[in-house]
């Protein structure tokens, strides 16, 4: 598999946050991926750039063009070096919340792509991969 | 750190979001806008987000916030010109905002609040 773009960008400030959004936005255009693919793409990125944030600490976020051969999409990969999820089954609930928030940032954010996988160990930190196909 | 005016049209408050949102710039909108319903006697809140290219829960949760918090103090708000793509996402992720109004376009919302100050006017105390 090609990887056609590879960008690192921190996730430290709302600005971070905003950027990264943006980010997200142009390489899903660059892949020619549809209007409601882009948005939900960004939207997921939106919400696990701010879990990042908030529950991470702070981290980095890692943007990929991907070209397989017969298809392209947008691979994001998000990662602190926060206190992790001691539970990921748990944290993947509708309505989990640790902060008062909807708890729908994991779980939304897994239903609006193709691809999504998480990693998480205790004290060390979370890494959140997605990826939407064109 | 930028603002999001609020503008008076008779007796409603027209708000439109125009910029990528910092999750503050939401909370300040949250607070000017209840204060601004109380001191402008408001009836009802125009929501505009037809610029606004991505709705996340945070933003959504603020959208659903601000018509509750301005039906509590007796305005009622319509969220006008959702973009398709957002409306589908925000469904997706499981955010379909059943408590609250929408309009296709500021006009539509506009006669949705007229048509329903109209209905509630009976007998209604004037502010």
């Amino acid at each position: 598999m090609a990887v056609l773009r590879d960008e690192l960008i921190g996730l430290r400030s709302m600005d971070d946050m905003i950027k990264a959004r943006q980010l997200v936005r142009d390489c899903a255009i660059f892949q020619g991926l549809s209007l409601v693919d882009q948005t939900k793409i960004v939207t997921a990125a939106s919400e696990l750039a701010r879990n990042t944030l908030i529950h991470g600490g702070g981290g980095e976020m890692r943007l990929q063009a991907l070209n397989d051969g017969s298809r392209r999409g947008v691979k994001v990969i998000f990662a602190d070096k926060g206190p992790g999820i001691p539970n990921i089954e748990l944290a993947m609930q509708d309505g989990y919340t640790t902060r008062g928030g909807l708890g729908l940032g994991l779980s939304g954010s897994k239903r609006l792509v193709n691809e999504f996988s998480i990693e998480s160990q205790s004290g060390k930190g979370t890494t959140v991969s997605i990826v939407r196909w064109k | 750190m930028e603002r999001i005016p609020i503008l008076k049209m008779g007796p409603y408050l027209l708000v439109t979001i125009q910029v990528d949102m910092h999750d503050r710039v939401a909370m300040t909108l949250q607070d000017e806008l209840t204060q601004r319903i109380v001191s402008e006697r408001a009836r009802g809140v125009l929501l505009d987000i037809s610029s606004v290219d991505v709705v996340d829960s945070f933003i959504g949760r603020m959208i659903g916030n601000i018509a509750s918090m301005s039906r509590v103090l007796d305005a009622e708000t319509v969220v006008v010109g959702m973009r398709p793509a957002v409306a589908i996402t925000l469904v997706e992720l499981g955010l379909a905002l059943p408590s609250i109004r929408t309009a296709l376009n500021v006009d539509a919302g506009m006669t949705l609040l007229k048509s329903a100050r109209k209905m509630a006017g009976n007998g209604r105390p004037a502010r």
